[in-house]
Parts: structure tokens; sequence; C-alpha cells
């Protein structure tokens, strides 16, 4: 096992521990910072695969601001920290049959798809490449996307400044 | 190319080894004599009033949500910055004026909570 293989499982690792406890957790506010280590666990993934500016986006925008959205709507909501999350009943059979048949097709395609690999050369940094794209090749959806955010910014001002009309 | 990396493993090792170790040192190594007034919670030496879930005004999550919107639009003006000077003497004004109109469309929506008195902390 290479030094990749080692970092590439110890990030898969965190991802999933972290995500499990982030589903079973009965305290909101420990599956909110379990969620944390997810995002963490993906952001290394995405270093692995050599996306870099990917990476820096998952901890700059999912940490750092995702994330205490999050914290902030548990603190937003009236007791929430001490009740009890999970729903009652827990069907485990159908459940572990749901998951089965769909780690099943996702296994089979990824075992039958032919992949095209390319021999793996030394990745530049990203970073300017997609500066160069936004501005030529995908001018159109980046001012889009300023719509978009802009269409974000004035929901959520109207949504919180409602009952002040 | 991994090992481009291995000095923010390095950073980020150092900094869980120190949070950890101020965080659990004192449990480790002090003395745990707990009485009624120690294991209160910690308000500035005064008696604690009701309870610490309280819920928190709407106001806080304009502020958040608009944080996070400002942030994304960073992280489009970043990898621009970056090639800035080799795009303006290739495409010269029109490496401008792409992320002039972004920006612009974002501030109008700025204004816009501004002029509704969504900033306003009363």
């Amino acid at each position: 096992m290479s030094l990749y293989d080692i970092i590439f499982y110890l990030f898969a690792a965190i991802t999933i521990l972290s995500g499990f406890i982030v589903v079973t957790s009965k305290n909101i506010v420990y599956s909110a910072f379990s969620l944390l280590f997810t995002f963490f666990g993906v952001a290394g993934i995405y270093v692995l695969l050599g996306a870099d500016f990917i990476a820096i986006v998952q901890i700059l925008v999912y940490v750092g601001g995702i994330l205490i959205l999050l914290l902030f709507g548990v603190m937003l909501t009236n007791k929430i920290t001490n009740v009890d999350i999970r729903t009652g009943t827990i069907h485990v059979l159908p459940g572990a049959v749901a998951v089965g048949v769909l780690m099943g097709l996702l296994l089979s395609a990824m075992v039958w798809t032919e992949w095209k690999t390319q021999p793996s050369e030394t990745p530049v940094t990203t970073t300017v490449t997609l500066g160069r794209l936004l501005i030529t090749d995908y001018i159109l959806i980046f001012e889009l996307l300023g719509i978009l955010l802009l269409i974000a910014l004035i929901g959520a001002a109207s949504i919180a400044r409602r009952e002040q009309e | 190319m991994v090992t481009n990396y291995i000095p923010i493993f390095l950073v980020l090792l150092a900094a869980s080894i120190f949070g950890a170790a101020v965080v659990f040192s004192s449990r480790i190594f002090g003395p745990l004599r707990p009485n009624k007034v120690k294991i209160m919670p910690y308000e500035s030496g005064k008696d604690p009033i009701g309870t610490t879930n309280e819920r928190i005004s709407i106001k806080y999550y304009l502020v958040a949500m608009l944080f996070i919107v400002f942030d994304i639009e960073v992280i489009y003006v970043y990898p621009w910055a970056v090639e800035f000077k080799k795009l303006f003497a290739q495409y010269g004004l029109f490496a401008f004026v792409p992320m002039f109109i972004f920006l612009v469309v974002l501030e109008l929506g700025f204004v816009y909570i501004f002029m509704k008195g969504g900033l306003r902390w009363d």
C-alpha cells in the first residue's frame, strides 16, 4: 500500500465514521459537530484527486459557512437541544434491503464501467484555469450564478424581515 | 503531488494535538474534587439565570445568510484575481467587464437589503 492509499483510506474512514455519528447521534449538536469532520474528510479526498481549489472551497463554504448556519438553525429553534430527534420506529430490514440494492447498483456500475484511465501527470494548480474559464468559456453561467446568488440574498432578506412589514 | 500537502497535514496535526492537550490535560493531571459551587455553570461569577438553550432572534440568521452569499461571491472572484494580469494582457477590458457585472448584480442585492432596512438592528 502506497502513501497515497494510506491517506485515502484515512480520509475515507474519517468521512464514514463521522457520517455514521451524524445519523445515529441523539444530540443534534453532536450531529452538527460530526458533520464538520465529514466535510473535512471529503475535502481531504478532493485534495487527493488533485482538485485543490474545490477542497479549499469545501472547507471555506461548508465548514466555515453551511455548518455555522446549521448551528444557527439549532440555536434559533426553541427547545431542540434536549429532544430525542431520532424517530421511534427504525425499520432495519427494509432499510438494509434498500441500502443493499443501492450499493449493489453502485458497485456494479463501478465494476462494469470502462473507465478512461490516463497516465498520471503532475497536476498543476486548478485555480488559474478556473479563473480563465470563468470569463471565457463559461461566462454566461458565471453571470447567471450572480443572479442566483442575488435571488438567495433577496429570499433570505424577505424571510427574515417578514414580521416587520 | 500529495507531498505538497505535507506541511498542511503537519499544521493540522500540531493544531489538534495542542487543542487536545489544552482541553484534556487539566482533566488528566488535575485533582477532581467537585462540590456544588464548582460544578455550577460559569457566568462571570454571578449565579446563572435561566437556561442556556433559549431562542435567538432571526436577525442573526440573516447575517449568517449574508455571510454565506458573500463568501461564495469571493470564491468566484479569487481565481479571476489570481489570473487577472494575464487575462488583462490578453483580453483587455473584456477581462474586467464580466466580473464587474457579476459584482454589480450582487451589490444590487446588498443595496436592496440595505434600503429595506434588513440590517437595522432594532
